[in-house]
């Protein structure tokens, strides 16, 4: 089969490329900058439909998990790259040769904040979904699901707080915090939260590929489905990232308020020139709430319809979380 | 003529239903009859008629009281529900109707409709004797009675309800019935949950004048509370009539907190009809359909189904007397408060003095007589005495925590109550019913002078081995999962538990035993033993302390200790202050009974280092089946494999008592048919001859504890091994539902149990039906009992965390620290699971999710596990 996938300079979509080349499959990533993977690259955005005809051209699948993730920025970027992306690629998909295309979601196109405990997917939701992330995220799923039709199978796949060795976002966030001593435990830390190992996730998007024909026209949340209270799953990664366990402890709705507060800032930092401006804040209200209110999904009918389960535990992504710490360190 | 027709929005009524019929009343004027009738659309559909039910409304409501069962009416039952002349959309009369000639406008509409097949009838408040006196009119077409909180006679010596006696006054009734809705919004406020306003608006829709009204007002008029009313006859000769209805099934669904038509009705009506199938809705008022409406299930299910019964081998029975073969010997000792003893003949002569006493105070067969009275030398005597007169004894204990127990005796209606002084006031703030009968210091004997000079008829005194299926004794379960229920044992099953008892622990007359745990103690005497009553405050088993025990032991020179777990825990905690004599009283007994709850292995272990000579016997059963089983856990080899099976073993089934197992499904329900396949682990269910006869007036509490007939669903879940063993692994409504199945806790609370530092262990799952995660909830080697529950730290460090996860053998998603488990207050020993579920559910997911999750279970009454 011959696949391209977008986004595969970000961990989860080089874990993909990796997955589906090691088992024979054609890979072609289409990346804006140069990344050197080892696979044929076509430079260019997802929103630039010449770039995305090119890198089309010829392909049997496509696995989109190129996106703007940074929990701030203005609308306009997410839009661009999430929602016009989105729209550009499925549509030289149809018009092409492609049969199968697997949108990478996020849980968080479907909820507004609450706590969620063994919910299953629900539908994307651009309106309720929080931060533009997550409402740029719904509409470019609602558009890929849209497009699902006989000549061209479209499945999306939510991934939930994907980890891994080299994760510059959630893992490499934390144990930076937590070396420089700034990381926080929400509440008691007793929100069950689950996480997904990478190569979990890259496993499901493939077999999301393989099992189209059952799974096409779904939205499936995949994580390990091994919630953790967040407080141990903090500490059980900074453990593993060598960084100390975080000791300060802040109450829920002091730090939703404080979330708020910062993206506040952040705004006023970015409309005014002349104030320097702020790009990495120390807390969200989105990240807040990820962490302080519970996350984890039913993950049986996911597991059902993808004929999927997690190769990796939580203990072994730790075990070799740590490995690869000591191996860098 | 004011008729009508209800709008076609009304919330739960389905407009085609609504018809108009014309008829003859009693006097052969025509009028128009409004009924809800699904008989056209069975006929539209080509649906034969096999059974209809004919439902009759009261005042002042209309037939929309029975739109649920009109919707949920099973196929081939055609429901006519109507409107009363003068109520409803059914015509205005010129005059007020009575109730004779409201039973034969009743009888000439049904003629007029056809209703010529079998016919059940189904009534609420005054439709009631309209309804009853159709049935007795239409014997021959008759075959279902089915009741809703109504009456058909003012029980003697009991006021008028407040309610009526005020409304009867005619300036007021005819303000409150006619001149205003006042009656009318009154009937459906008392309803909870509250009605939504739609349907409140749309019971009184019919009634929107005055001139709309008039009838309600009649209504009440026609009660007649003298003989010269005009109804008065009609209603005495339908009252007196229901003796004929022997025959006929009968069911009373009754909400218990009717302002007026209250329990006492209830117990008028089950008086002339003693057959009748009760359930009682303790927190359900007047419209009990309405606060509660899982009563119209319950009305189809008793209504469409027959239960057969195989009928059991006759077991043997002990008939329940003082043995007397040896009448010199000492049958009680009391060694708290001032002490006392008696021997078998002098309290077979107290028995019989008592009870000729209280067959001088009324007490007669088949009446209830609720039991207050501390365990020892009284409540022995009073209760052989109202078993002597073959009446029914009530027999609650503190254990259910006092606001339970008063609900527990209320729901019984005892006719009489025997206590000691200072229950009183448990009865009163209760309104528990029933004739109070003082029993202090003091009071037996002035009792027993009092009755000295009664004679008792012949016919009056039931022979222990006569009607031996009348009822015997109700008992209430603890509650741990759920509010106390009425367990009624017939007077062949309370002698097949005694006789059950004598035969598995071979108890001989002339046998001793110590009595700290009242229930089995209460059967010394039918079976000729000893006993002692320890010097302890029975109502809290945990202040039985071993000086306490050793000086009972020596009182009798006991073989055998009855006591329940939390007593002998108190008794190991307190042993190291025995002096060397009584260690010694220690030696003799060959046998402790434990039952009630599970006994830890450590603490039998324990135990039997205090009293060596001891087997350490847990029988295993519950208040409606006990004894199930019995095993001395201490035999169980923990190198054989076969012994170290999942759960607790609680040994091979006793003689008679057959268990089997309803295989639990994925989502914690459990299978329809039973199998005696080991390895299968499912609900436990058992028969045999000493098992509950029925729950107390909740006919489907019964039924579905009763599946199939004749067996009891014991809520434990377990599995049988090859050796036919049983081993318990839960109580069902603890069953986890994980994602890999269910999950009973038991098993893996031992695994974790065994980690160094983990004192006790309980595990719960959060999260919806069949997706649920394990969390474990640890109570760790030196955890503060004192500690308030919002001062614990929840966490525990991560290497025990890694060893529990690592000894669950199951995933774990959470472990939480506490330093205390909240446990029943009658055994002290049971975890309620249910709570514990609650609170991690609050951490893991917020008190807003929580309180979502576990809207509907109450919390039940705990203390804190030591």
């Amino acid at each position: 089969m011959r696949v391209l996938v977008t986004g595969a300079s970000g961990m989860l979509g080089r874990a993909v490329a990796d997955t589906l080349a090691a088992r024979g499959d054609t890979v072609t990533v289409l990346q804006r900058r140069p990344s050197g993977v080892p696979y044929r690259e076509v430079l260019g955005d997802v929103a630039d439909p010449a770039a995305v005809s090119e890198a089309v051209a010829g392909q049997d699948a496509v696995v989109h998990l190129a996106a703007k993730v940074d929990v701030v920025g203005p609308w306009e970027d997410y839009r661009r790259t999430n929602i016009d992306g989105t729209r550009t690629l499925v549509e030289a998909a149809r018009a092409g040769s492609v049969t199968r295309f697997v949108q990478v979601s996020s849980p968080s196109v479907a909820h507004a904040g609450s706590s969620l405990a063994g919910v299953g997917a629900g539908p994307a939701d651009p309106e309720r979904a929080r931060g533009n992330y997550a409402r740029s995220k719904a509409a470019a799923e609602l558009i890929a699901l849209g497009t699902d039709g006989d000549e061209l199978t479209v499945t999306a796949v939510r991934p939930h707080l994907v980890w891994g060795p080299g994760d510059t976002q959630l893992i490499g966030r934390i144990l930076e915090r937590a070396r420089s001593g700034r990381l926080p435990v929400l509440g008691r830390g007793t929100s069950l939260v689950d996480t997904t190992y990478v190569t979990n996730a890259a496993d499901a998007i493939v077999a999301a590929l393989d099992r189209a024909d059952v799974a096409r026209g779904q939205a499936l949340v995949v994580t390990n489905g091994e919630p953790r209270p967040i407080g141990e799953l903090i500490a059980d990664i900074c453990r593993a990232g060598g960084a100390p366990p975080p000791r300060l402890r802040i109450p829920a709705r002091l730090a939703w308020a404080a979330g708020a507060a910062v993206e506040g800032a952040m705004a006023v930092s970015a409309s005014v020139p002349g104030l320097p401006e702020i790009t990495e804040p120390p807390l969200t209200r989105f990240l807040a709430e990820q962490l302080s209110t519970a996350h984890w999904f039913d993950q049986r009918h996911t597991r059902e319809v993808l004929d999927w389960t997690p190769a990796v535990s939580l203990d072994e992504g730790l075990r070799i979380l740590a490995a690869a710490h000591s191996a860098d360190g | 003529m004011t008729t009508g027709a209800p709008s076609t929005d009304l919330p739960g009524l389905d407009p085609a239903w609504s018809r108009s019929v014309e008829a003859p009343d009693a006097e052969g004027v025509t009028r128009t009859w409004h009924l809800l009738d699904n008989g056209p659309l069975l006929e539209a559909a080509g649906t034969p008629v096999e059974h209809t039910l004919l439902c009759v409304h009261g005042n002042p409501t209309w037939s929309y009281l029975w739109r649920r069962v009109l919707a949920s009416a099973p196929p081939g039952w055609r429901v006519v529900a109507v409107d009363h002349l003068g109520m409803g959309w059914s015509e205005r009369t010129e005059a007020p109707r009575t109730l004779a000639q409201r039973v034969e406008d009743l009888s000439r509409l049904t003629d007029t409709l056809g209703l010529d097949g079998p016919v059940a009838t189904l009534a609420h408040d005054w439709g009631g004797p309209i309804s009853l006196g159709w049935a007795l009119a239409h014997r021959e077409r008759l075959t279902h009675v089915a009741l809703t909180n109504t009456a058909v006679h003012q029980p003697e010596g009991s006021p008028w309800p407040a309610a009526i006696a005020a409304v009867r006054t005619p300036p007021l009734l005819d303000l409150v019935c006619r001149r205003t809705t006042g009656f009318v919004q009154a009937a459906t406020a008392t309803v909870r949950p509250a009605l939504p306003a739609p349907v409140r608006q749309a019971f009184a829709a019919p009634y929107s004048t005055t001139a709309r009204r008039e009838a309600i007002g009649d209504f009440v008029e026609d009660i007649p509370t003298t003989p010269a009313h005009p109804s008065f006859d009609e209603l005495d000769r339908i009252a007196r009539g229901l003796e004929t209805l022997a025959d006929i099934p009968v069911l009373m669904v009754w909400g218990m907190r009717d302002p007026v038509f209250s329990g006492r009705y209830l117990a008028d009506l089950q008086r002339r009809l003693p057959h009748a199938d009760v359930h009682a809705y303790a927190d359900a008022s007047h419209l009990v359909l309405e606060d509660r409406p899982e009563g119209v299930a319950v009305i189809w299910d008793w209504l469409t189904t027959s239960q057969t019964l195989v009928a059991d081998a006759p077991a043997p029975v002990v008939p329940i007397r003082v043995d007397t073969t040896a009448p010199d010997d000492t049958a009680i000792v009391e060694l708290g408060g001032a002490g006392g003893e008696i021997t078998f003949g002098a309290l077979d002569r107290r028995v019989e003095g008592l009870a000729r006493s209280l067959h001088a105070r009324g007490v007669r067969a088949g009446q209830r007589v609720a039991l207050l009275v501390r365990p020892g030398i009284d409540l022995t005597s009073v209760l052989y005495a109202v078993w002597r007169l073959g009446a029914v004894a009530v027999v609650a204990d503190a254990g259910l925590g006092l606001r339970r127990l008063g609900a527990a005796l209320r729901s019984a209606a005892p006719q009489h109550v025997v206590g000691f002084p200072a229950a009183r006031a448990i009865v009163v703030a209760a309104q528990v019913p029933g004739q109070w009968i003082r029993l202090g210091e003091g009071d037996v004997a002035a009792l027993i002078a009092e009755g000295a000079a009664h004679d008792v008829p012949a016919h009056d005194l039931v022979s222990p081995t006569a009607a031996l299926d009348q009822d015997g004794a109700v008992l209430f379960t603890s509650g741990a999962t759920g509010p106390p229920k009425g367990v009624v044992y017939t007077r062949r099953q309370v002698g097949a538990q005694v006789a059950l008892l004598r035969d598995t622990f071979g108890f001989r007359p002339g046998a001793r035993f110590v009595a700290a745990f009242a229930p089995f103690a209460l059967y010394g005497p039918a079976l000729g033993m000893a006993s002692a009553v320890p010097d302890m405050d029975v109502t809290a088993p945990d202040t039985l302390t071993a000086g306490a025990l050793a000086d009972a032991v020596a009182a009798v020179d006991a073989t055998a200790v009855f006591a329940s777990p939390a007593a002998l825990d108190n008794v190991v905690a307190t042993a190291d202050q025995l002096s060397p004599d009584r260690l010694e009283q220690l030696r003799r007994p060959r046998l402790i009974l434990s039952a009630g709850a599970p006994v830890p292995l450590d603490l039998l272990r324990r135990l039997r280092e205090l009293l060596p000579g001891a087997a350490t016997h847990t029988p295993y059963g519950m208040t409606e089946a006990l004894p199930v089983a019995t095993l001395d856990p201490l035999t169980l080899d923990a190198a054989d494999p076969a012994d170290r099976d999942r759960g607790v073993c609680v040994g091979a089934p006793l003689t008679g008592v057959t268990v089997r197992v309803a295989a639990l499904r994925p989502d914690g329900s459990t299978a329809d048919d039973l199998t005696s396949d080991a390895g299968v682990t499912g609900e436990i269910v058992v028969r045999a001859p000493h098992v509950k006869d029925r729950y107390d007036r909740l006919w489907a509490t019964q039924r579905a504890s009763a599946r199939p007939a004749g067996w009891h669903r014991t809520g434990d879940v377990g599995h049988l091994d090859d050796r036919g063993r049983l081993w318990v692994e839960g109580r069902l409504a603890h069953v986890l539902t994980t994602p890999d199945g269910p999950l009973p806790p038991y098993a893996v609370e031992q695994a974790i149990e065994s980690v160094p530092g983990v004192r006790r262990a309980a595990l719960v799952g959060v999260g919806p039906v069949g997706t649920q995660q394990v969390v474990a909830v640890v109570v760790p080697q030196g955890a503060r009992p004192d500690r308030h529950l919002a001062r614990q730290d929840t966490s525990v460090p991560p290497d025990i965390a890694r060893q529990v996860r690592a000894a669950a053998g199951v995933p774990v998603a959470a472990v939480l620290r506490r330093d205390w488990l909240p446990v029943d207050i009658r055994h002290a020993a049971k975890v309620d699971r249910t709570e514990l579920a609650r609170w991690a559910t609050t951490l893991l997911h917020g008190r807003d999710a929580a309180r979502e999750a576990y809207q509907h279970h109450p919390k039940a009454p705990s203390r804190r596990s030591r």
